[in-house]
C-alpha cells in the first residue's frame, strides 16, 4: 500500500480564464476562449480560429514571477504560461516563492511539445546569416525541452527529481501521474506537477497541413470548436498551462494544507502502433486498457465513476473514444457517466490539454458541478445511438461529483488516465 | 571617449544584466561584475554582444576573457574603439 497523494495547490492558463476564479468562472458558464487570428488568414491557414490565453506577458516581472534580468531575453511563450500556471499553484498551496535552500522534498514533472518555434525563428536567421556570435546565451535554456522545468524548479528551488515528460496530447496526464506515482512509492513527498504549449505559428501551420483542423467555422471563432458534434470538423488548437500541488497526505496535514481532491490512481500506456493503431490514430484495445488499468490500480470499479473528463477533441475519432469509455466501463445508453469535453471551450492545447482539463476535474469535484459540453446542438447521431443524450449535458449541471476520470490519448498511439477523488478522511 | 564617458554608457548596458540597481548606480572601476553586481556569468556573453552592438566594434575571445570587473570593460572597449578610429 503506497502513500495516499493529494492535490493542495492548482494554477491554470486558460484560453477561457487565466487564474483559478476567472477559469472557474468560464467553465461553469460556458465561456468560449476561441478568437478569429487575422494572421492566420494572412497566412492563408484553413483554419483561422484558436484557443489563445489573454496572457499579460509584463506580468512575469511585474508580479515578481521572475526577476527583471531573467524577464529581459525571456523568449519562450511556453515557458511563460507554465511558470505562471506553476508559481500561482505553488502560492495557492499555501507556500511562499522564495527559498534559500533547496526544497529537497519537493520535485517536478511538468511537460511540453516542443519549444516557441517563433522565438527559434530569430536564432535560425542569426545562424544562417553567419552570426551565431550573436545569438547570447539565453537560447539553448530555451530551446531545451526541458525549458520549463529548469525555469520552474530554478525560481522555487524545487530539489528531488524534475523530469520533463513529452507524450503529445497525452503529455498533461502523464505529468500528473509520474508525480503522483513519485509520492505514492515515497520518492518525494510533494511534486509540482502540469504541462504547458504555446501552439505557435508553424506548428500550427503542420497541423494545419494535415486537415485534422476546424475550417467552417472562421467566421464564427465560438462555434469552432464542436466536440462529438455531427460538424465536428476537426479541432481547434489552444495554448496554455495547468498545474498542481500534489502532497503525500500526511505531509500536508501536518502542515495544515488546503486539500482540494485526492489522486487514487491512473494508468499510463500505449497501444503500441498495431490492431488499429497508428502514428496518429488509437488503438482502441490500448485505449481500453488504460483506462482499465486505471480504475485497477485506483480501487475503483466502473459504477463509481461520476463524471468522464474525454479526450474528445472534435474530430471523427470522437465516435470510437466515446465506444472504447463503454467498452471499459460496461456502461452505455442511459447508464453511461456524466461526460464533458474542455475543447469545447478551450480547443485543443496538445501537451497542455491533460494539465488544464485535470484542474477542471478537480474543480467540478470540489464546487460539485457537472461543466456543459457548448456547441453540441447537433449531436453526431452514431454518439447519439450510443449513449444517452442527457449524459453529454449541454448546461452545467449541479451535482456531486465524487470519482472523475480524466484520459488523453495523443500521437504516437499514447494513452494516459487519471482517477481523481473527492477527498475524504 | 573618455573613460568616464564609456562607464556611463556601460552601466546601460550591463542594467538589464544585474538586479543589484544600488550597486550599480555607484559602480567604480574596481567593480566586479560576478562578485558584486551578481551578474550571472552565462549573462558576460549577453553584456560583450550588447556592447559589440552599442559601439560598433568586435570584441574576439581573448580580449572578453579580460572583461570581468568595469575597468577591464572598459580598457577593452576604448581599445577597441581606438583600433577602429
Amino acid at each position: 500500500m503506497g502513500k495516499r497523494v493529494v492535490v493542495t495547490g492548482m494554477g491554470v492558463v486558460s484560453p477561457n480564464g487565466v487564474g483559478i476564479p476567472a477559469f472557474l468562472h468560464a467553465i461553469q458558464n460556458g465561456i468560449s476562449g476561441i478568437k478569429f487570428m487575422p494572421r492566420y488568414q494572412e497566412l492563408n491557414f484553413s483554419c483561422q480560429v484558436a484557443g489563445m490565453p489573454a496572457f499579460d506577458w509584463e506580468s512575469l516581472k511585474t508580479k515578481n514571477y521572475i526577476s527583471e534580468v531573467v524577464f529581459h531575453g525571456l523568449k519562450g511563450t511556453n515557458i511563460g504560461y507554465g511558470l505562471v500556471a506553476a508559481m500561482d499553484a505553488w502560492a495557492d498551496s499555501g507556500m511562499d516563492w522564495e527559498t534559500e535552500e533547496p526544497r529537497w522534498e519537493t520535485g517536478c514533472v511538468f511537460g511540453n511539445s516542443i519549444a516557441d518555434t517563433e522565438a527559434m525563428k530569430n536564432v535560425i536567421a542569426k545562424v544562417d546569416n553567419k552570426e551565431a556570435k550573436k545569438l547570447g546565451s539565453r537560447v539553448v535554456e530555451q530551446a531545451m525541452n526541458s525549458g520549463v522545468t529548469s525555469y520552474i524548479s530554478g525560481r522555487l528551488g524545487l530539489g528531488n527529481k524534475v523530469v520533463t515528460n513529452s507524450s503529445a496530447c497525452a503529455t498533461g496526464t502523464q505529468a500528473i501521474l509520474m508525480g503522483y506515482e513519485f509520492i505514492k512509492d515515497g520518492y518525494a513527498k510533494r511534486m509540482l506537477v502540469g504541462s504547458t504549449e504555446h501552439v505557435d505559428t508553424y506548428v500550427y501551420g503542420a497541423f494545419d497541413s494535415m486537415r485534422v483542423l476546424s475550417r467552417k467555422f472562421n467566421d464564427t471563432p465560438e462555434k469552432a470548436s464542436r466536440p462529438m458534434s455531427i460538424t465536428a470538423g476537426g479541432f481547434v488548437p489552444g495554448s496554455g498551462s495547468g498545474a498542481l500541488v500534489l502532497e503525500d497526505l500526511d505531509f500536508a496535514l501536518e502542515r495544515g494544507a488546503h486539500i482540494y481532491a485526492e489522486v487514487l490512481g491512473g494508468s499510463s500506456n500505449s497501444g503500441g502502433q498495431r490492431l488499429g493503431g497508428t502514428m496518429t490514430a488509437a488503438n482502441s484495445t490500448g485505449v481500453v486498457r488504460c483506462i482499465t488499468e486505471a480504475m485497477s490500480m485506483a480501487g475503483v470499479g466502473p459504477d463509481q465513476i461520476d463524471l468522464i473528463s474525454g479526450h474528445l477533441t472534435a474530430t471523427n475519432a470522437d465516435r470510437q473514444e466515446i465506444q472504447n469509455w463503454i467498452t471499459a466501463l460496461g456502461r452505455g445508453g442511459d447508464d453511461f457517466p456524466l461526460t464533458n469535453s474542455l475543447k469545447s471551450m478551450i480547443g485543443h492545447s496538445l501537451s497542455a490539454a491533460g494539465s488544464i482539463e485535470t484542474v477542471a476535474s478537480i474543480l467540478q469535484i470540489v464546487h460539485g458541478f457537472v461543466h456543459p459540453n457548448i456547441n453540441f446542438e447537433d449531436p453526431n447521431p452514431e454518439i447519439a445511438n450510443l449513449v444517452s443524450l442527457e449524459k453529454l449535458p449541454v448546461k452545467m449541471i449541479k451535482k456531486e461529483v465524487n470519482i472523475a476520470a480524466k484520459a488523453n490519448f495523443g500521437f504516437g498511439d499514447v494513452n494516459s488516465c487519471l482517477i481523481l477523488s473527492k477527498y475524504n478522511k | 571617449m573618455t573613460r568616464t564617458e564609456i562607464l556611463d554608457e556601460l552601466k546601460k548596458v550591463i542594467a538589464p544584466y544585474t538586479t543589484n540597481k544600488e550597486m550599480l548606480a555607484s559602480i567604480n572601476e574596481q567593480t566586479d561584475l560576478i562578485k558584486d553586481l551578481k551578474i550571472n556569468s552565462a549573462n558576460l556573453v549577453d553584456i560583450i554582444i550588447d556592447a559589440e552592438a552599442k559601439y560598433d566594434i568586435e570584441i574576439d575571445y581573448d580580449s572578453a576573457d579580460k572583461m570581468v570587473n568595469v575597468g577591464t570593460c572598459i580598457d577593452v572597449i576604448s581599445e577597441k574603439l581606438n583600433q577602429k578610429a
